[in-house]
């Protein structure tokens, strides 16, 4: 279930199967993640469709499904007999700005339970501060 | 002949009760079919049909091409596990995997070694005294390593605990992409079926009431919620699966190949489960918190 790169794992997928999203694309999103965190970048291999059915316990046509899509989108392009592998990079020149912006919020995470906000009341005000935000871009 | 199993009209009866009636399904070759209904609904009985333990007393079955059970040809590519997995209890591990290799042509040695090694079973130990998930993993390793191009799985996973039973599914579909098996299983816990099969038979009172691919079924029903209004006022081609009623509200679940236009209704998709369940309720006019389905989660 692990796709390496060098010899570090880098991604490992997961299912939620109350989420009521499509297994499919929950593995779509979760590589479209890791792309934009830079754990996977150009060149990098995901995990078998063996690997992943095996692992997850999820019919293979799932994982193929998957695959073909972020081939679709460009991401990820198949070798016959080898495997599928990452084609693009999500995020780009943005990547380098993530340790401080991580560690900023990590700040701010800290600020924020030190006031009282309980995890819930962290994401609702991050959210509700992102949407508001987003609309004022569009205003 | 691409069909793993391919039936018409096909039924069987003891003494005067019909246990399968008039069964006509097409099932392509590289699915994991999930086969579901039921206690009673006659899920053992197409299987039995499908791997020759039992003939049709009408219409046709025809297995990869074949007729079930036909011969030594025919009963090596189909590979079956019996409800509960039955093993011998005074044989050993090793004497299983003697037994599979005397008895199966194309039997893969190397294989059932590997998947004994792997699973940890001591090969000196007496199979009565396995557990039900190890006993479980025994069967299917035999069941694998004679190479079959169609596996038949009774209710392989239903008397398993979780873990044995995430456990049996991970080595299922392992050995799914490995040798490009074929897969019918039945089951009634549909929260595993959603997750390795991708073709569905709903089989209720004898009948099969729905068939086909996941995928197409999940596209095709939708669940409608809107003001109270009679089913029979729908437009043509939505055929209405369950319904219900409140004073003011109505909830349908219809299947239809077109989208659902009318703006009076609130359309959602389905879940695999709440389909089943409704097929299952149409079929036997109860209630749902009175069907036999466990949902497990």
């Amino acid at each position: 279930m692990e796709a390496w790169h060098g010899d570090r794992a880098v991604i490992e997928f997961h299912l939620d199967g109350r989420s009521g999203v499509a297994p499919y694309l929950q593995l779509i999103h979760q590589v479209r993640q890791a792309l934009r965190l830079g754990l996977l970048s150009e060149g990098d291999q995901l995990p078998t469709v063996k690997d992943v059915a095996a692992g997850l316990a999820i019919n293979p046509n799932t994982v193929l499904k998957a695959y073909r899509e972020l081939e679709y989108e460009g991401l990820a392009a198949a070798r016959p007999g080898i495997g599928t592998f990452v084609t693009a990079t999500l995020g780009g020149a943005s990547l380098a700005a993530h340790g401080p912006l991580r560690r900023e919020l990590q700040r701010w995470l800290a600020k924020a339970r030190r006031a009282g906000l309980d995890d819930e009341s962290i994401e609702a005000l991050f959210l509700s501060t992102f949407r508001s935000a987003a609309e004022e871009d569009i205003a | 002949m691409n069909a793993v199993l391919e039936t018409r009209g096909l039924g069987k009866r003891y003494r005067r009760r019909w246990a399968l009636s008039d069964c006509t399904l097409s099932i392509p070759a590289g699915h994991v079919v999930g086969l579901v209904g039921p206690n009673g609904a006659g899920k053992t009985t197409l299987l039995h049909l499908a791997v020759g333990l039992l003939a049709p007393t009408a219409g046709t079955i025809e297995v990869l091409g074949g007729r079930p059970a036909a011969g030594q040809a025919q009963l090596a590519r189909v590979g079956f596990l019996a409800q509960d997995s039955p093993v011998y209890a005074g044989l050993s591990v090793a004497d299983h995997l003697k037994l599979g290799a005397r008895l199966n042509p194309d039997w893969d040695a190397g294989l059932a070694r590997g998947r004994v090694d792997r699973l940890d079973l001591d090969p000196g130990q007496k199979a009565g005294t396995l557990s039900g998930g190890q006993r479980a993993q025994l069967a299917l390793t035999l069941a694998i390593a004679k190479r079959p191009e169609l596996l038949v799985l009774d209710e392989p996973v239903a008397s398993l605990d979780p873990l044995a039973r995430r456990e049996f599914l991970q080595d299922l579909m392992g050995a799914v992409v490995e040798q490009e098996l074929s897969v019918v299983l039945s089951s009634h816990l549909v929260a595993d079926l959603e997750r390795v099969c991708d073709y569905l038979i709903v089989l209720v009172a004898s009948r099969v009431r729905v068939a086909g691919p996941v995928d197409e079924l999940l596209a095709t029903h939708h669940l409608l919620t809107g003001p109270c209004r009679d089913p029979g006022t729908l437009p043509a081609g939505q055929q209405v699966i369950s319904a219900s009623h409140t004073d003011v509200q109505t909830t349908l679940l219809v299947r239809t190949s077109s989208p659902v236009v009318d703006p009076a209704w609130t359309v959602s998709e389905v879940g695999l489960e709440d389909l089943v369940l409704a097929y299952m309720s149409q079929a036997t006019g109860r209630r749902r918190r009175d069907n036999h389905l466990e949902v497990q989660k």
